[in-house]
């Protein structure tokens, strides 16, 4: 980019910048450029934890805003009060950690089986036929576009009471009472693996699809059986698949609120829920901000770190 | 090419079915005269109608749009300047700042994401009495902000698969560095900007949680009427609602699907 | 050459027979017996009718083009498609219905088919792992066949830290630890630059003899076959035109497919005038010459074809020679000087171009040959062949 090589000026007749002239002119505008998202990134997403970070330790106040401010000024002094209170609420009380080592839970757990159901998903469509895979593709791709929220609502039609499943099995004769499926946990796990198989499969597909025939070929004339060469070779070749599949579906699972607010039972703890809650029905904003940090820090920190580890992993490779 | 076992396939078959049974049943019952929802009472479009007649539906669905076009389109802007600048300009001041905030949304949980946006807008309105109240302009600020973090991975990756000699050949031949922008690199990039602007549209019209965090009274977007009348139970109008939306999604992806076989027969087999 | 044989019984040219080889005595059990194998895919025909036999720690080479069905060959070997009809016999037992994983046979492939997740080492180790061989064997076995391939250092490298020339010597290592009793090589050289290919010929026929496994390898390169194999099988459209030993397919070619794919040539259509024993006269229209061959032919009166001369075979002169027993005249049309020898094309009156090498042996420049210089073209009865298909 940056070879920009000195034209000679009376070559046409016109006028041609300088080298030097240019090159400052370039970071001036560089610098210009990279400052708009740099800028609206800084004030719509930086600066708010900050003032998450502010409101988490004030005090619930019955005003609006609804909580204290942290600086008070009563014509000569100037008073700061440091709220500690939200946090160690957050530890005396067990609801917030329970929560927060539930949702970790539920999430590995669901990320672990939606692997398992995408694996021969993506395998299959990997080593299909190109006219094919282009067909099938679309069907995975799909669900992924149409509304996340009217996916979920489709199990409640199927896992209630009287849907469709308790329908089909009473009438098959194999339960002669109606199971309770919605509102259970049994429910969330369903609806998180249901929701996010997609972005499991298409991680999986592009790893899968580069894998080269030749190496399972080498594989079996190495004397691998089928099921050595899967454990072997394409397994630790379609790593970066399964770990990027899997921090697509375990990042947005932990946090999840739709899911466990439609499907769960009231008492299907989830950190996500717990925040959503605090803030709506008990309008505790400091609360709901202590919560917020804590997730910050013991959820989205070291999954962003994870995130860099295994970034700079790839670009080593 | 390698034979795929029989399990593998018989598996993948079952996940098909799963990904797509709960949508054939809403698509399926959304034409059922009866309101309850597993007893078939016969074929109709009633549901379809009540549905046209409902205006907090509709006005929803306005918003909802709305707010999706417009902040696709800033996120476009946005997330490309960012991409571009992450993936051309080499070291600049605030590349750190810039590289760590962009992938940073994408792995936020949504509630915080809404509850520290909102924060936010609170502080401003009692600092500079800026923005007044919550409504739309909130909604789209927000959703641009994490819509411009998908944009701009996109538009990433797009440019570093994308041969830089023809950036380079078009400077040699004479082309200022910000026509180059817009006569080499940005058509170059365009597959890349619509996926993205589609992506961000879909996301915003989808999101929940922290629309239901910085919109105002008056502006539900249509995720938040859903999810306030389904909470309460199944209803069939939200089948109808589904249906079409899905109908919508699925010859928008037929036609990519249909363009892309295409692509694929024309290229030579390799 | 025996002379006398020819007289009594008129062939096609024959190659001086080398009694020793085992593909010429009959006590000699072929060790891998390939016989009436087919391969369909669809309509398409990869390979077709072919019966082949290979002898113990041969190197084979199979020659052929791109869809020649060579390669298809190769993998119905290895085990990675099954012939639709015929058999393979290896040491006398079939393996057609042997899956790939338990067969005695160990290929290199093409693009080498490294696994980029295990260091050279564990590549290596990869296929005696799996036949459940002790921890420590393994090692040493590993150890000895990566200093074979002067890899030893290299050990804990991955592959993407290697250089073309040491990736392939580590599939080599890795296909031939498990002692095979057939080697298979899918363009073993095609990856290498020119100079590191002729220097890994050699290398690869030495560690062959010294292991004496059996070698079968594919090839489109006919320089490379010939160098490197005992005999080469050249395949066309799925079969097998012609098996010999390189200097047979070179110098008595039996059809026009395989002088022309191996070396270059020039042909001349034309008809048998003169039919003896001994020797043939053949009428060429485009020559607008007779041709004298001094070996018999079989073939039918009348018929049509080719006197094939390679080009270093033909002698080029600007003063006509005396008694030759083949002389043309023509033109030099274009000079290429490539050092060690000069490639001369030759513009005949009928508009026909013909190609002669000549040595530099001379270092003077005065006698040097030039564009448009009128030349003779002539060459000896028994530098020619004449081929009927």
């Amino acid at each position: 980019m940056n070879t920009i090589s000195p034209s000679a000026p009376l070559a046409t007749g016109r006028w041609r910048p300088s080298l030097q002239w240019l090159q400052g002119r370039l970071q001036v505008g560089r610098g210009l450029v990279a400052s708009v998202p740099t800028l609206w990134l800084g004030l719509f997403f930086l600066i708010p934890f900050a003032v998450v970070l502010k409101i988490s330790l004030a005090e619930t106040a019955i005003a609006v805003p609804p909580y204290s401010a942290l600086f008070d000024w009563d014509g000569a002094v100037a008073n700061l009060s440091l709220n500690l209170g939200n946090y160690r609420f957050l530890f005396e009380d067990s609801l917030y950690l329970d929560a927060y080592l539930n949702s970790i839970k539920v999430a590995a757990i669901s990320t672990l089986i939606t692997l398992i159901v995408a694996y021969p998903m993506a395998f299959m469509i990997a080593r299909s036929s190109p006219g094919r895979r282009v067909v099938l593709l679309s069907l995975v791709i799909l669900p992924f576009w149409t509304s996340f929220l009217l996916r979920v609502y489709a199990w409640m039609g199927f896992l209630k009471k009287n849907g469709i499943i308790n329908d089909l099995l009473l009438s098959l004769g194999i339960i002669d009472q109606p199971l309770t499926m919605l509102q259970t946990d049994f429910a969330v796990y369903l609806g998180i693996i249901y929701t996010y198989l997609p972005f499991m499969i298409l991680p999986l597909y592009s790893t899968l699809e580069k894998l080269d025939d030749s190496l399972l070929e080498a594989a079996e004339d190495l004397g691998c059986r089928p099921l050595q060469r899967f454990w072997l070779v394409i397994v630790p070749l379609s790593l970066p698949g399964i770990v990027a599949g899997c921090l697509l579906v375990f990042i947005p699972a932990v946090g999840e609120f739709v899911i466990p607010a439609l499907l769960g039972s009231s008492d299907t703890l989830m950190i996500g829920r717990v925040l959503w809650d605090e803030f709506f029905l008990n309008r505790d904003w400091p609360m709901a901000s202590a919560v917020a940090i804590l997730m910050l820090f013991f959820l989205v920190v070291p999954i962003m770190l994870l995130r860099n580890a295994q970034g700079r992993k790839e670009e080593a490779a | 090419m390698m034979r795929n076992p029989g399990y593998m396939k018989a598996s993948a078959w079952l996940g098909f079915i799963f990904l797509y049974a709960p949508i054939v049943s809403l698509i399926v019952y959304s034409f059922n005269e009866s309101k309850l929802v597993t007893v078939w009472g016969g074929f109709s479009f009633k549901w379809y109608a009540e549905l046209l007649q409902n205006d907090q539906i509709i006005d929803a669905a306005m918003v909802s749009l709305r707010v999706a076009v417009i902040s696709a389109t800033l996120a476009v802007v946005l997330g490309t300047l960012a991409g571009f600048c992450l993936s051309r300009f080499g070291r600049f001041r605030g590349r750190l700042a810039l590289s760590g905030m962009i992938t940073a949304p994408l792995v936020m949980p949504e509630v915080i994401t809404g509850l520290s946006l909102l924060l936010l807008f609170v502080a401003l309105e009692g600092m500079f009495g800026w923005p007044a109240g919550r409504g739309t302009t909130t909604v789209i600020i927000a959703h641009t902000t994490f819509c411009m973090a998908y944009v701009a991975v996109i538009v990433q990756s797009r440019l570093a698969s994308l041969d830089e000699s023809l950036e380079e050949a078009a400077m040699d031949l004479g082309a200022h560095p910000s026509s180059l922008f817009f006569l080499v690199t940005l058509p170059l990039i365009a597959p890349a900007l619509i996926s993205g602007w589609l992506l961000s549209f879909t996301l915003s019209l989808d999101d929940l949680v922290i629309a239901s965090f910085v919109s105002g009274p008056g502006n539900s977007t249509l995720p938040m009427v859903i999810f306030s009348k389904v909470r309460l139970g199944v209803t069939p109008e939200i089948n109808a609602l589904a249906t079409l939306m899905i109908l919508v999604v699925a010859l928008g992806v037929l036609a990519a699907a249909w363009q892309m076989r295409r692509q694929a027969r024309r290229a030579p087999a390799a | 050459m025996q002379l006398s044989e020819q007289i009594q019984n008129p062939v096609p040219a024959q190659a001086p027979v080398d009694v020793k080889a085992p593909w010429h005595r009959s006590d000699t059990e072929p060790f891998v017996r390939i016989e009436n194998v087919s391969k369909h895919f669809g309509d398409f025909v990869a390979v077709d009718n072919i019966s082949l036999d290979i002898y113990q720690s041969e190197l084979f080479c199979l020659l052929g083009g791109s869809g020649s069905g060579k390669s298809t060959l190769l993998r119905m070997l290895a085990g990675f498609e099954t012939p639709t009809s015929g058999r393979i016999l290896i040491d006398g037992v079939d393996i057609s219905s042997i899956p790939a994983w338990k067969r005695p046979v160990n290929m290199m492939f093409q693009s080498y088919a490294l696994f980029p997740h295990l260091s050279v080492a564990d590549n290596v180790a990869f296929g005696l792992k799996r036949d459940g061989v002790p921890r420590g064997e393994v090692k040493q076995r590993v150890a000895e066949m990566l200093e074979m391939v002067q890899l030893g250092h290299l050990g804990r490298r991955k592959p993407h830290q290697l250089s073309g020339g040491q990736r392939q010597r580590a599939a080599l290592a890795r296909a031939l630890i498990k002692r095979p009793k057939l080697l298979l090589l899918d363009e073993p050289l095609g990856a290498l630059d020119k100079k590191l290919r002729e220097e890994t010929q050699f290398e690869l026929i030495n560690i062959q003899e010294n292991l004496g496994v059996t070698f079968m390898v594919v090839t489109h390169d006919q320089e490379e076959a010939m160098t490197l194999s005992t005999r080469i099988g050249v395949m066309n459209h799925g079969e097998i035109v012609q098996v010999g030993e390189p200097h047979d397919l070179y110098e008595y070619p039996q059809n026009r497919f395989v002088a022309e794919f191996v070396g270059s040539v020039n042909l001349f259509e034309g008809q048998v005038i003169e039919d003896e024993t001994d020797f043939v006269r053949i009428h060429s229209p485009e020559a607008e010459a007779v041709f004298f061959i001094n070996h018999g032919i079989s073939c039918a009166p009348g018929q049509k074809v080719w006197a094939a001369v390679r080009p270093e075979k033909i002698r080029i002169s600007r003063e006509q020679p005396q008694d030759a027993d083949n002389c043309i005249e023509g033109t030099i049309d274009e000079v290429a000087y490539m050092g060690s020898l000069s490639v001369f094309r030759v513009l005949l009156p009928c508009g026909k171009q013909i190609r002669v090498t000549k040595p530099n042996m001379a270092r003077r420049f005065d006698e040097r040959l030039n564009y448009r210089d009128r030349v003779f073209l002539s060459w000896t009865g028994d530098s020619c062949v004449v081929l009927t298909s």
